[in-house]
């Protein structure tokens, strides 16, 4: 086994009475793309911070490249680390090229291995062309795209990426799925939080799911879906589809039925029975798929709004 | 598991990557200097004109030390200390607070391998140097005017970033407290306003009642001013280093209550 780039272990957070965080271990090995899900309050975020050292530990371990721990070695890990925040904090005053030139001094690297960096980096970025461009004259995905050239200035190792892809348009958030793959190709490693299930699903080799600053699944984007859940769905809506949730017969086609709002989710390994048998009702309208991993993350974190959602 | 820093009150781990920060700072203000220039000089020299002439014309002459000299270089001589003092805390507190909080520059900047107490050595540094950078504009036109022209002056020179130190340092502390701009208003409110009419800036302190005069003479700013005036009059200050041990106790302890603040600000 290859030592892991990042390494986590029983680590604790609590703020007041509330445990945020609750033992919770994992580790990323080199190559790897980590996703870690949960809804809002989860404690993805905040594990993130102490793993990037800026908020203490109640408990736990925390150790990267096999022996450097964090707070104590903060600034060797940080080196060899990329970072990008949920908010941006690209210089306003800066356009694209100074941004990386002094986001790069602060690695303490020579000014002429900066600049050599840059056109390369802001090629990767997709902003050429925006090399003179301050933040407010670049779009959301552009600025994305920005901080994540940012965050390869000094050729990390590892990249931490805080949702790398909320508030994005489809097209922007397409354009960094691709430039973060390139980058996994490149034998990069990643840790990223997300709440986009396809992004999970998309990048991620290994995903942790968390709630309530607990892990409840770890593994493999398929694997878990096997794991957890029937292979498909057959989505029922419409006037009286909520009823259906108490046909008998539907039941026993069904491994597990839901019901959320108007729309009754049946769960099956046997949909074409399924389907058939809802040939009876044929007012109302069906959607067959194959289950995916938003089923899996409803399923283990509940349909309901948490507080801070 | 470790246990560093977990006390705010650890002594400060300073390391030269503040100077990148610094830098970042010098490089955004290298975009914005003439207007900078022009708004931190244009208003201490109203000052200067408008009372150093206008009510000079009235006092005529101070008595200082045995010797008479023109209300137009008593002002001068107290105006740039608090000149130093305006310019320093105007970038500690605003500017600061705006790459601090607005900004989320301080953020950005620990993802990469700079510790929050290098990232507020440079600002507390880069808003002394932008002191210094005012005073020196000024002191060129109070030049110019012919206010004074003694060589000791350039010991007036260090001795006012000394000044920008201290009260970037203390300006700092009410950084680390701010909720927002607004809360700004109470440190010029509460302290800096006071601060600039006991301190013998536009009066002498003799002036003022015993008991006031006691607080009076431990001012940051007094102390600036007893240091800054006797070059401006081409003689050397009295006691000297109880001046300057009196701005470094000020600006050393703020700048540790200062750290302390904002790390627990960076904490939670």
């Amino acid at each position: 086994m290859n030592t892991p780039l990042l390494s986590v272990d029983h680590l604790v957070k609590r703020y007041g009475d509330a445990t945020v965080v609750n033992d919770l271990s994992f580790h990323i090995e080199p190559g790897e793309c980590l996703g870690v899900i949960g809804p809002n309050g989860a404690g993805k975020t905040t594990t993130l911070r102490m793993c990037l050292g800026l908020s203490q530990p109640d408990g736990g371990d925390i150790v990267y490249f096999g022996g450097q721990q964090m707070p104590r070695d903060a600034l060797a890990i940080k080196s060899q680390l990329g970072v990008v925040a949920q908010m941006d904090t690209l210089d306003p005053d800066f356009t694209s090229e100074e941004n990386l030139l002094v986001f790069g001094r602060y690695f303490g690297l020579p000014d002429a291995t900066i600049r050599e960096r840059i056109p390369k980096l802001l090629e990767f970025a997709a902003l050429t062309h925006k090399a003179k461009a301050k933040p407010g004259e670049l779009s959301g995905g552009m600025k994305r795209r920005l901080s994540l050239a940012r965050a390869l200035i000094n050729h990390p190792q590892l990249l931490m990426l805080d949702e790398p892809t909320t508030g994005l348009d489809p097209q922007a958030r397409h354009l960094m799925w691709e430039r973060l793959q390139v980058l996994l190709q490149e034998g990069k490693s990643i840790l990223l939080t997300t709440h986009f299930m396809d992004e999970a699903e998309r990048l991620c080799s290994r995903l942790l799911v968390l709630d309530q600053g607990r892990k409840i699944a770890e593994g493999k984007p398929r694997d878990l879906i096997a794991e957890h859940l029937e292979p498909e769905v057959v989505e029922v809506f419409g006037q009286g589809a909520v009823a259906l949730a108490q046909e008998a017969h539907l039941k026993a086609l069904a491994g597990r039925i839901e019901v959320s709002g108007e729309t009754v989710f049946f769960y099956t390994h046997d949909s074409r029975s399924l389907l058939a048998a809802l040939q009876a009702w044929p007012a109302l309208r069906t959607l067959h798929r194959p289950s995916n991993l938003e089923d899996l993350f409803l399923k283990l974190t509940g349909r309901q709004i948490r507080e801070e959602g | 598991m470790s246990q560093i820093q977990n006390n705010i009150w650890a002594a400060p781990q300073l390391s030269m990557r503040w100077w990148p920060v610094f830098l970042r700072n010098w490089l955004v203000w290298k975009k914005l200097a003439i207007p900078s220039l022009v708004g931190n000089i244009a208003e201490p020299l109203m000052w200067l004109v408008a009372f150093g002439y206008g009510l000079g014309s009235l006092v005529g002459q101070i008595e200082l030390g045995g010797e008479k000299v023109p209300y137009i270089l008593y002002l001068a001589s107290g105006s740039i200390c608090m000149s130093a003092m305006n310019a320093a805390t105007f970038e500690a507190l605003y500017s600061a607070f705006s790459r601090m909080h607005v900004q989320k520059t301080w953020d950005g900047i620990m993802n990469a391998p700079v510790r929050l107490d290098d990232v507020v050595l440079a600002e507390m540094l880069w808003a002394a140097f932008k002191a210094l950078f005012t005073v020196t504009a000024i002191l060129g036109v109070m030049l110019a005017l012919g206010i004074s022209h003694s060589w000791k002056l350039l010991v007036a020179w260090p001795v006012l970033l000394g000044v920008g130190i201290t009260f970037s340092c203390m300006a700092l502390i009410f950084n680390a407290l701010a909720k927002g701009y607004d809360f700004f208003t109470y440190y010029f409110t509460l302290f800096l306003t006071p601060m600039m009419f006991l301190s013998g800036i536009f009066f002498p302190r003799e002036q003022l009642p015993g008991f006031v005069r006691v607080i009076a003479d431990w001012l940051p700013l007094s102390v600036a001013v007893d240091l800054v005036r006797p070059l401006f009059m081409d003689r050397w200050p009295d006691q000297p280093l109880r001046h300057v041990l009196v701005l470094a106790v000020f600006a050393v302890v703020s700048f540790w209550v200062a750290l302390a603040l904002t790390r627990k600000r960076f904490r939670s």
